[in-house]
């Protein structure tokens, strides 16, 4: 899996692209985390527009953003998501505590 | 019920293994038509069950992991996991959602998205002798456009 960042004043937002399993997350959840320590964002951003499959490891490595960006009073968000990657957001309940918004805002709406 | 086909595949429990398992899981799903969401909730399914298996059943050491497909009358695919590992030593809490032993880089939801994404989920297992994990989905008949 693939991370890129854009940082826009106090906004940063990182694009994750490829398979996101507990292969790709061994990694990525390290050099997330590295990353926002040392941006230390107003507001934090997953873009999943280009994660082609996720299972229950993108939960974690969502709740870790979640954790960090809150811990200092950010905001947090993941958008784009497709609509695999939803349906496990959606079976882990994570949907009501973290805002989650699919590709299409018509599903969102579910 | 009869089987139709079975297939069954061996592989070391390293983690580059996991896309592997859900491409070939995949590909015998495939012959029965599945749509692009049913193929999403199998690999989903048993990614979580290998991933299992890499991280709890043998967290030292590689191991092998066994997976063994059928199909049954009925369109049903059956997906059995596993592995001669650590095994669990209380499947009731293991089952429950948020519940891991893996540290804070796991969610714990890895059984709750195995038993929502398929019909059927049975785990057997005792400390010292492995896991087996067993389920069961009925993949669509779909026929000139029409799902029956």
């Amino acid at each position: 899996m693939n991370i890129t960042s854009k940082r826009t004043d106090g906004e940063l937002s990182l694009f994750l692209s490829g398979e996101l399993d507990h292969h790709a997350a061994r990694c990525a959840i390290p050099e997330i985390s590295k990353i926002i320590d040392s941006e230390l964002p107003l507001k934090l951003i997953f873009d999943f527009s280009d994660i082609s499959f996720m299972d229950s490891s993108g939960i974690a490595l969502v709740i870790g953003g979640y954790k960090k960006a809150t811990a200092v009073g950010g905001e947090f968000s993941v958008i784009n998501v497709p609509k695999q990657a939803y349906k496990v957001f959606l079976a882990a309940g994570i949907c009501k505590i973290i805002n989650i918004t699919t590709r299409d805002s018509a599903l969102s709406k579910i | 019920m009869n089987i139709l086909n079975e297939v069954s595949i061996t592989f070391p429990s390293k983690s580059t293994n996991e896309g592997y398992a859900r491409a070939a899981v995949s590909a015998f799903a495939a012959q029965l038509d599945p749509t692009l969401e049913e193929i999403g909730d199998i690999k989903t399914a048993v990614s979580e069950g290998v991933t299992n298996c890499i991280v709890h059943a043998y967290p030292d050491s590689v191991g092998k992991i066994y997976i063994r497909l059928r199909i049954f009358e009925g369109n049903i695919l059956e997906i059995v996991i596993r592995d001669k590992g650590l095994g669990i030593p209380d499947i009731t809490a293991a089952k429950t959602p948020m519940f891991t032993t893996g540290g804070a880089d796991r969610s714990g939801m890895g059984f709750t998205i195995m038993e929502s994404f398929t019909d059927n989920l049975k785990v057997r297992s005792a400390p010292g002798k492995g896991t087996t994990v067993t389920m069961r989905k009925r993949i669509s008949m779909r026929s000139g456009g029409k799902v029956l």
